[in-house]
């Protein structure tokens, strides 16, 4: 059971062999056993979970059919979800409990999803190791001394754990990609401006996109059909026909042009990584794809380029949290200024203040112009580069990460080290464009390996197209830690 | 040494929108506390900024009523400070494309026109409140105003005196209401003015260090702070004080301004585009519906004022102060089916009699006790000769006070002017009967006895004879 997927969990709901409750509870209870040991989740809220369940059971009783209806999903802790306490990892929002929906959350309760519980994530999503929330680090199920990727690193443990079928998440710099890869299942990006960013709490808001992650693309473009759609309330959302993204999995790659860009394959690159996604281009040339090389001359620059708007976009975006409305207020001051100070320094932890002060300096009088408005001008390079590309290709293809997991503390001491754990996936964001990860292998020591797809703008279609395929053809998305295999329990067999 | 004032305004209007400029929250004044701070204007974490197209189609109307560049592309930028009552921790606001630039405003000082040049006006969302007096030892924070729409309309430094300032603030004051994108309730807030003010040694082309007074909320207070600036500055100055670049608060009780913050202490911003809007692209239809939308504009009605009625630039002026007024005028005109000389007459008491019992009991023209129709009721017996000026002026009083219409009081009263030749005639010769000695004294040459005879005539009519008409009679009568 732990291990169907959303289509066919909701082949067993439908057919009322199983009940949302049941479903939930069988989640929960997977979740309560492994929780201790990975801390993928912040908040398990056990009544409030069986309540939406016992919810989507009644809407199942009354004859209501709809595609995910009573399947349980967990949720980053980056949206709002109302009633729920929401954190974003950060001591700042500890005692936090949101007075709303975000969208993405209302377009999930609508469609008939069960919430499992929050998932745990790098702090204000700015991290690639998990290791900046303030609830503790979650733990890789591959191997518990390894990092689960960031900033989604809950998300992609719990999937990957089988605590949950399946997650939201979100990906500024890679952090849907990343972590995905770094645990073993498929998660999308999509088109900056196909799902709403309204309730999301903002990191760099012309950067952040929320998406899925599951075992699966199918999963995945199940997922997705949900969550993406224009909303009113975010200005920077798009007005699009309403997308079938399932709709094109089974076509087949015959003639399907692959570009390569040198940039990908190039020094950095670790070889297990290089050998597992070598493997892959093999797999898709039998599908009967074509591969072109071609380049993306300004890549290079993408880490610095992020690492000059993202800060700049969050310094202004985490202003909000001052103390005086909710949150962290500390306990002791003099006056205001000592309030904000003495609040903002308990409240934030190492990292997120390392980038409110680059963000505050990029965009302080003299060196706007230097850092600011010169990174804007390459982030169009960057995205004319892709364009470039995308008149000689279908999709692209690379690795996500340079390497498998790390383990706890190789990089934290290192903020550049740990930033190029996101050099593949970071130029994706800054051009808008749509990205996927997919598993393609293991290393030496069992830690997966994931490959990156990335599509031109408004193809997830063609994306989750090219990732079923393979996965139509590869097992590796179906594998599970060894050591988290249980026994569904006799009932549910 | 002779100095020059300098004065450049910046003025903060709300706008007349229902909800607020990026939230759907209402913008009336008034309500409890935080009653109206949505999710959004809280600024909950995720929550993002949507745009109200009323408030770009007030900034278009401005605009064109200014005659200046609408901006076909708006950016809105972030200007980040920390307060407890900028609930973001910054302001989204315009800096570097704005929707107005470079306009201008006639103003009118002692008769003389002046062109004021209006650099630029942009839109941006108001703050809270904070109040300091509620709470012992604590701020309380209102945030019902925080994202209420406002216009920021900036001046260059052209203004030479207070009162040209006044005259600037007055004449912009009546163009927003004027045109309806502002209540120009100052009271409320709604209408708020920092004036910027140097001096120089008169005849010095650079401009000297200017301080900005902040918040003025008054027409009063803007002419007692700046005139208090301008005092200050000359003596630091001839003192041999160098001025520094500062901003300050005026305090109405002490007539003084004194330092808020310095130079020194000035924030960075650290502006960049609020990456949660688009850019706005305004289009040409939208832009020309709100042409079409504008009204006649003030100073258009002056001009046609003084073409079309031969009223004096002065009376034009005064009946275009604000819309209300010139409203007020055209009722009465139209009630009235009058031709120049009506509007004459119709402008004369409105600025006079009208103009100065409602200013005695603070009401606007819209509030007047005498309606349009009312008035030209009244102007009808002055043209008709029904009234002298002294009797319209005892009906004008109790048509105030409520009595009822011009033709019911002289009615009631008895007012009527006396137009009967005849008996007019017979009183004279009763009068100059009574009088002898008056009459001798006029033959020996006393001009003063004839208006005695006047005065006398006067008061056998109670005053309903007409003036004129008694003098012609008692000068043939004294001749004959």
């Amino acid at each position: 059971m732990i291990n169907s997927s959303l289509k066919q969990l909701a082949a067993l709901l439908a057919a009322k062999r199983i009940s949302s409750t049941e479903l939930a509870t069988l989640f929960l209870d997977r979740i309560e056993q492994l929780n201790p040991r990975l801390n993928a989740f912040i908040t398990i809220d056990r009544d409030r979970t069986l309540a939406e369940a016992r919810t989507a059971d009644a809407r199942l009783a009354a004859g209501e059919s709809a595609p995910l209806l009573g399947v349980p999903v967990a949720h980053k802790d980056i949206f709002c979800a109302d009633g729920w306490r929401t954190t974003c990892a950060s001591k700042m929002l500890a005692n936090f409990t949101a007075p709303y929906d975000a969208t993405v959350i209302a377009r999930f309760k609508a469609a008939g999803t069960v919430s499992l519980g929050k998932t745990n994530m790098d702090e204000f999503a700015m991290g690639s190791s998990n290791e900046t929330s303030f609830f503790g680090p979650v733990k890789n199920p591959w191997s518990e001394t390894a990092v689960p990727g960031g900033s989604s690193g809950g998300s992609a443990a719990a999937v990957a754990a089988r605590m949950a079928p399946a997650a939201t998440g979100t990906d500024t710099g890679g952090s849907i990609r990343q972590p995905a890869a770094l645990c073993g299942i498929s998660g999308l990006k999509p088109t900056y401006g196909v799902c709403s960013r309204y309730g999301m709490i903002a990191f760099a808001s012309s950067l952040d996109q929320a998406g899925p992650m599951a075992p699966s693309a199918e999963d995945c473009a199940l997922l997705l059909n949900v969550m993406a759609g224009y909303d009113e309330r975010d200005s920077t959302s798009l007005q699009r026909e309403t997308e079938d993204y399932s709709r094109d999995l089974d076509q087949p790659l015959a003639g399907l042009k692959i570009g390569l860009p040198r940039e990908f394959f190039a020094e950095g690159l670790s070889a297990e990584v290089a050998q597992a996604v070598e493997a892959a281009i093999a797999e898709y040339r039998k599908l009967g794809a074509e591969t072109v090389e071609v380049s993306l001359p300004n890549m290079g620059l993408s880490v610095p380029v992020y690492y000059v708007l993202a800060p700049a976009e969050a310094s202004s975006n985490l202003s909000r949290f001052d103390g005086v409305r909710y949150g962290h207020r500390t306990s002791d001051y003099k006056d205001l200024l000592d309030m904000y100070e003495k609040t903002r320094a308990e409240g934030f932890g190492a990292e997120v203040k390392r980038r409110i002060m680059i963000g505050a300096y990029v965009l302080s009088h003299g060196y706007y112009d230097a850092y600011y408005l010169q990174a804007q001008r390459i982030r169009r390079l960057i995205a004319a580069d892709f364009a470039a590309a995308f008149k000689q290709c279908d999709v692209i293809l690379g690795p996500t990460a340079p390497t498998p997991a790390f383990d706890f503390g190789e990089k934290a001491a290192d903020p550049v080290a740990m930033y190029l754990s996101d050099i593949y996936t970071i130029a994706v964001n800054l051009a808008g464009l749509p990205g996927m990860s997919v598993p393609c292998g293991f290393s030496g020591n069992g830690r997966p390996i994931g490959l990156q797809l990335i599509g031109d703008l408004f193809a997830e279609a063609k994306l989750l197209n090219v990732a079923h395929q393979y996965q139509l053809n590869t097992d590796w998305h179906t594998r599970m830690p060894e050591a988290l295999v249980v026994e569904a329990p006799e009932a549910l067999k | 040494m002779k100095w020059e004032t300098v004065i450049g305004l910046e003025v903060h209007t709300q706008l007349t929108t229902q909800s607020k400029i990026f939230s759907g929250s209402s913008t009336a004044f008034g309500a409890a506390p935080n009653t109206q701070a949505s999710a959004v204007d809280i600024a909950l974490p995720g929550v993002l900024p949507v745009l109200n197209k009323g408030a770009i189609e007030r900034g278009i109307k401005f605009g064109l009523a200014i005659g200046a560049t609408v901006n076909r592309v708006n950016v809105f930028d972030r200007k980040n400070y920390f307060y407890p009552d900028l609930p973001k921790g910054y302001q989204i606001s315009q800096l570097a494309k704005p929707i107005v630039e470079h306009g201008a405003l006639k103003i009118h000082v002692d008769g003389e026109e002046k062109t004021i040049r209006i650099t630029r006006a942009h839109l941006e969302e108001d703050a809270g409140k904070s109040l300091h007096e509620d709470f012992h030892g604590m701020t309380g924070i209102d945030l019902n105003r925080a994202g209420t729409p406002l216009l920021e309309i900036v001046s260059e430094p052209d203004m030479r005196s207070a009162r040209e300032a006044v005259a600037y603030a007055k004449a912009l004051h009546n163009l927003v209401t004027w045109i309806g994108i502002c209540d120009g309730n100052m009271q409320e807030g709604s209408f708020r003015v920092d004036a910027n003010v140097s001096v120089r040694p008169l005849g010095q082309a650079e401009f000297g260090t200017r301080r900005e007074i902040k918040n003025l909320n008054s027409f009063r207070f803007l002419e007692q702070a700046i005139d208090f600036e301008v005092r200050w500055q000359i003596e630091q100055i001839e003192d041999g004080h160098k001025i520094q670049q500062a901003t300050v608060l005026f305090d109405p009780d002490t007539g003084e301004t004194r330092m808020m913050r310095s130079k020194e202490e000035a924030h960075d911003y650290r502006y960049f585009p609020d990456p949660d809007l688009l850019p706005v692209k305004l289009d040409e239809a939208l832009i020309e519906e709100m042409r079409a939308e504008l009204p006649e504009l003030p100073q258009q009605k002056e001009a046609r004022y003084q073409q079309d009625y031969g009223l004096s630039a002065y009376d034009a002026g005064l009946l275009t102060q604000s819309l209300a007024q010139a409203n007020y005028f055209e009722a009465a005109l139209k009630a009235l089916g009058a031709d120049a000389a009506g509007a004459k007459l119709a402008a004369n008491w409105m600025n006079g009699e009208l103009a100065s019992s409602l200013n005695k009991a603070e009401l606007d023209f819209t509030q007047s006790p005498i309606s349009p129709a009312a008035l030209a009721g009244l102007l009808k017996r002055i043209a008709d000769n029904t009234l002298s000026n002294k009797l319209a002026k005892e009906v004008f009083a109790a048509m105030w006070a409520g009595e009822g219409e011009a033709d019911a009081i002289i009615e009631a009263r008895g007012l009527k002017q006396m137009s009967d030749t005849g008996e007019i005639e017979r009183i004279v010769d009763d009068v100059l009967a009574a009088n002898q000695k008056s009459v001798e004294e006029f033959r020996a040459g006393k001009d003063k006895a004839f208006n005695a005879l006047v005065g006398q005539v006067m008061k056998a009519t109670k005053g309903k004879a007409n003036p004129a008409q008694v003098n012609e009679i008692l000068k043939r009568k004294l001749a004959g």
